[in-house]
Formats: structure tokens, sequence, C-alpha cells
């Protein structure tokens, strides 16, 4: 797990920090299952407050990526749960709307785009 | 949460000063800043935290017991370091050793020795020869080898290098981190505490202006510039205004910068900017 804080960046430190352990569990850099550290140890080794790292806990845990488990720290969780894959599902609209947008503008039609999505497709596999 | 710390409407007249109904509370496993001018109130305060003075009202408990239910347990709670040293100037390392020794039941001399070696202080020297540096680390090795429930520190960075400015900030939230302990922490230099304070309180002319979460604090405010001519009724809203021939800057609560639109400039401030803001105001 990385954490690196900006002290020039618009985000707060709190989600900062949520933000990038989110991203690290969407792109698999994070396994489901590991126990992150705890929010004290935390706190100390990136050198912030305890409030702040436990409200980027607790943010996490409200969007369902992690849960915190009595006795054991905080767990990462399946992919497979549902408010996680909603997470994902907007990733992916968000995406396709980027993708829509910019055909339009060069006024590709949706079997074109079909196409283009397809070929990207078969290629990856 | 359980509290480490309580200052229940605690008031106290010194000749012209006069702490004004201070109440605050620390829970256990958390660090709160202290800020203010010198001379506000913050000394009297940590005097009166200490029992080196008496209120003329109010109480205060550390972990649940007042001074009055146990003085010697009560004492032996705090970790208290100042901005001076404590010493006598003719004493050695050794001599610090065998008084701490002396006091206190809890003290842990393979701990001390530990400290000692880890921070380079000299053992032949006088504690008067010894750098203020020194003299800091002297101290918070002396208070980190016992048993105490809450560190009380008075401008204890003052004077401090950025590098010893770094390292004891590290060394605070290890004290913290079991989550059993707490740190009350009073400076003037508002950015020593701007990382690691969970709790932010700031007193001036004796009364507290602020008494807050850190996190929320910052979020409550805003920094806003422009031009004065744009304000149209808007001036109400803005807390210490500083005006140039150019324009104004000045602070706002953060939900009503709507109302303010996008003649406007708006920035996050941090908790100096706040603080001098509110006392401008």
């Amino acid at each position: 797990m990385k954490i690196l804080i900006s002290n020039q960046s618009e985000l707060p430190i709190y989600s900062q920090i949520k933000e990038q352990i989110k991203e690290q569990i969407l792109n698999g850099n994070i396994e489901e299952g590991t126990i992150l550290p705890s929010i004290r140890k935390l706190a100390k080794e990136i050198g912030v407050s305890v409030i702040t790292t436990t409200r980027a806990y607790n943010e996490l845990e409200k969007e369902g990526f992690i849960a915190s488990m009595q006795g054991k720290g905080s767990v990462v969780l399946s992919k497979d749960n549902k408010i996680l894959k909603e997470q994902y599902l907007i990733r992916i609209e968000e995406g396709l709307e980027n993708a829509i947008q910019t055909a339009k503008k060069i006024g590709m039609d949706y079997v074109e785009l079909e196409e283009l999505a397809n070929k990207i497709w078969k290629g990856m596999e | 949460m359980e509290d480490m710390l309580v200052v229940k409407n605690v008031s106290k007249k010194l000749g012209d000063f006069y702490l004004n109904d201070v109440s605050l509370s620390l829970p256990k496993g958390y660090i709160m800043g202290y800020i203010g001018k010198n001379g506000a109130g913050k000394t009297t305060t940590i005097n009166i935290i200490n029992h080196l003075i008496n209120p003329d009202c109010g109480s205060v408990t550390i972990n649940g017991i007042s001074y009055k239910d146990n003085p010697v347990l009560y004492k032996e709670q705090i970790g208290y370091v100042g901005d001076e040293s404590y010493f006598p100037p003719e004493f050695k390392i050794k001599d610090v050793k065998k008084v701490l020794k002396m006091f206190y039941k809890s003290f842990d001399e393979k701990k001390f020795d530990e400290i000692v070696e880890r921070e380079g202080l000299s053992k032949d020297k006088k504690i008067k020869d010894f750098s203020r540096g020194m003299n800091v680390k002297l101290m918070f090795a002396t208070v980190l080898s016992r048993e105490t429930k809450i560190l009380i520190l008075d401008e204890a960075t003052n004077g401090l290098d950025p590098i010893a400015k770094d390292s004891l900030m590290t060394t605070l939230q290890e004290y913290i981190e079991d989550g059993e302990k707490s740190i009350f922490f009073s400076t003037h230099v508002v950015s020593d505490l701007e990382q690691i304070a969970d709790f932010v309180v700031m007193i001036e002319n004796g009364k507290l202006v602020i008494n807050e979460q850190k996190e929320e604090l910052l979020e409550n405010y805003l920094i806003v510039k422009g031009n004065e001519s744009e304000l149209k009724g808007l001036e109400g809203n803005l807390l210490g205004k500083k005006s140039n021939d150019y324009g104004f800057e000045a602070m706002i609560k953060a939900d009503c910068a709507d109302e303010f639109g996008n003649k406007f400039i708006f920035e996050k401030p941090n908790i100096e900017q706040i603080a001098i803001h509110l006392l401008r105001a």
C-alpha cells in the first residue's frame, strides 16, 4: 500500500488517503482480504492526526471497500460485494460517457463505436 | 470516547489578567493543540492543570481523578515539558537519574538510558552547557521513561531546529499510538501542530475562542478575496476583513460561499489564517 500526502492538494488530507486506498483496491494493488494497517499506526506513519485517518477509514467502510472487524482491524472486501460493484459500474459509465461524447464530436455513429469497442474488447482477451 | 483531561468552568484572576470560564475536554488517545498569543492565558491554564496554582472556581480531572482525590497519583499521571529546563544547572545526567529514581515509582532506568543513548545526550556535560535542543530531549527522556497518562507541553518546541521538531512529532504520535494516552500541546507556533493535532483550542484574552476538531475547523471556513464594490450587502458575512487599494481579503463561513458567487476568489485557510481572521474580527 502506498500513500502520498500533498499539502498543496485541493483535497483535504482525509480524502487524499481515502482516494488513494480506493484506487489501489480498484486496480488490484491491494487485494481482497488484506488487513489494512490500524488507524493509529497509519496516522503515525504518515504523520497526520488520528481523527484524519479515522475519517478516511469510516468513509471507505461506508462506500463498501473495507469492513472493520472487531480485534482484527479493517479488511478489504471482495470485489463481488454489491456496493463495490456499484462503484465499478459508476466508473464504467463515466468511461463510456467520455467515449460517446468524443465519438459524437467527430460524427462517429453508434454502430461504428460498437465495432470499435468490440475490437478493443477482443484485443484484450 | 472516554476523556483523559477535563477542564470544567475554570476561572482565575491574576492581577489584570482574567482566565474566564475555560472548559475543554480531551479524549483518551488524542492530541489537542492549545494556541494563542503570548499572554493570552495558555500558561495560566497549564499551571492550573499542573496544580501549581489553584483556580478561583471550576475543576480539573485527569483520567477521572482530581488533585484532591489523590494528589500523588494525579501528579504522577502527568508528564510535563515546558520551554525552560527545570533541572539544576550543575546537574549531569546521572544526577537527573538519581532524582527520578527517588521520586517516581514507575521510573524505568533502562528505558531512560536507551533514550539518552539514542538521542546522543552527553553524559559528561553539565545541564547548563546543554543546548536548547539537548535540554528538550532530556526533558522528554525523563517523562517518557516513566508511566504517564498525559503529556502537558508548554511551548516545548520553542527553539528546536526543524529536524528535531520533526522527530519530536513522531515521538508524540508514538506516545498516543496505543489509544490510552493523550497530549495537551500548547504553542504560539500554530504550524507545529497543524499536521498531528486532532483538536484545536484557541484562547484570547483569557477566553476560549475556538474549541473544535481540527478537520471540522478547517472545513468550516474559507478565505474570500475580491473587490469591495462587488460586495453589495454581503459585508455582514465577512470576518476579519483587510482592505488595500486594489481589493479586500476576509474569511467567511464555508456554508455561505454560494451567496458570494463567482466574482470572488476562494481559498482554503490553514489554522493560522483562521486564527488571524478570528482575532481581527
